[in-house]
């Protein structure tokens, strides 16, 4: 079956295929992973399930993803953007610079360390990638 | 003891591709409890002798500049076991590596027959940041997993691969 190229990948081939590789790399059924389902509270991922799936999107996709520009890495070490358990304001903007494909609408409400994971879900990858097919 | 669980390359292509084969012995300190009467390989040594292989080759191809660690068994399928006497041949196929690590698809047979697939994913872990007390000098690529690489450049399956 031959790989789909760039643009040609409607939004729904992105979706497939994204739904297709987390479920291989995550070890969970297809019907499991929905568009809102969050990577590491609904579908079990683990750290090192971020670099598996960073390898997988770049060979089903044809693009490349620089460190950290999908999964930002070293935000949460930084003092300036996190105050205790809570991320601070200047934080949550550099948040919403280093991840304009994530969805921080329930996020902002209550900006927790604890809560940042649920910003990474099914739907953050698939605006990810279409962007980087766009941009291609 | 030495913790090895291959015993020779039989085919090593840089970058590209290796084959090892591993003879499962009686005298292996394992199999006397696994089982008492009735040896038999574990599946989890095989994974470990494929992600030797995968590993030397991942390391080999950056010349040994990183340490390569084992991060992800992506997949593990077996459909049939080993026993002393058996001969394991585990054949490893580089299929990305870059900065970050690498990917290596593997197929196991057991007295040439396949029996298995193995998948791994390596993660190239390097001193400072979010490892601060990995020694600077590489730990991972010991003189023995060296020795192996040498041993086959040395052989005459090796030099034909050269020409």
């Amino acid at each position: 079956m031959e790989e789909s190229k760039g643009m040609a990948d409607s939004h729904d081939e992105v979706f497939a295929k994204v739904q297709d590789l987390l479920s291989d790399a995550l070890g969970v059924d297809t019907e499991e992973v929905s568009p809102d389902s969050t990577l590491q509270g609904d579908l079990g991922a683990e750290s090192i399930d971020l670099l598996d799936i960073v390898f997988r999107l770049e060979k089903s996709f044809s693009i490349k993803i620089p460190k950290g520009e999908l999964f930002p890495d070293d935000l949460l070490n930084n003092p300036e953007y996190v105050d205790g358990d809570r991320i601070s304001s200047a934080g949550v903007e550099k948040l919403k610079e280093a991840m304009p494909h994530a969805d921080f609408s329930r996020f902002e409400s209550d900006p927790s360390v604890a809560r940042v994971p649920e910003l990474f879900t099914v739907r953050t990858i698939v605006n990810y990638v279409e962007g980087k097919l766009a941009a291609a | 003891m030495r913790w090895i669980w291959i015993d020779t390359f039989i085919d090593f292509e840089p970058g590209r591709r290796a084959s090892a084969i591993k003879n499962v012995t009686l005298a292996e300190e394992c199999l006397r409890d696994h089982f008492p009467g009735y040896a038999v390989f574990p599946p989890s040594l095989m994974i470990e002798g494929m992600a030797q292989t995968a590993g030397i080759l991942a390391g080999e191809a950056r010349g040994f500049s990183e340490n390569v660690i084992l991060a992800k068994i992506r997949k593990a399928r077996f459909d049939d076991y080993a026993r002393p006497g058996d001969r394991l041949r585990y054949d490893a196929v580089l299929e990305s590596i870059d900065d970050r690590g690498a990917v290596a698809g593997g197929r196991v047979y057991l007295n040439d027959r396949e029996i298995g697939q193995i998948d791994l994913m390596f993660s190239h872990v390097a001193a400072g940041g979010a490892y601060p007390d990995i020694p600077e000098s590489g730990f991972v690529f010991t003189e023995q997993f060296m020795s192996l690489l040498a041993g086959f450049r040395g052989s005459r399956a090796g030099k034909e691969r050269e020409r």
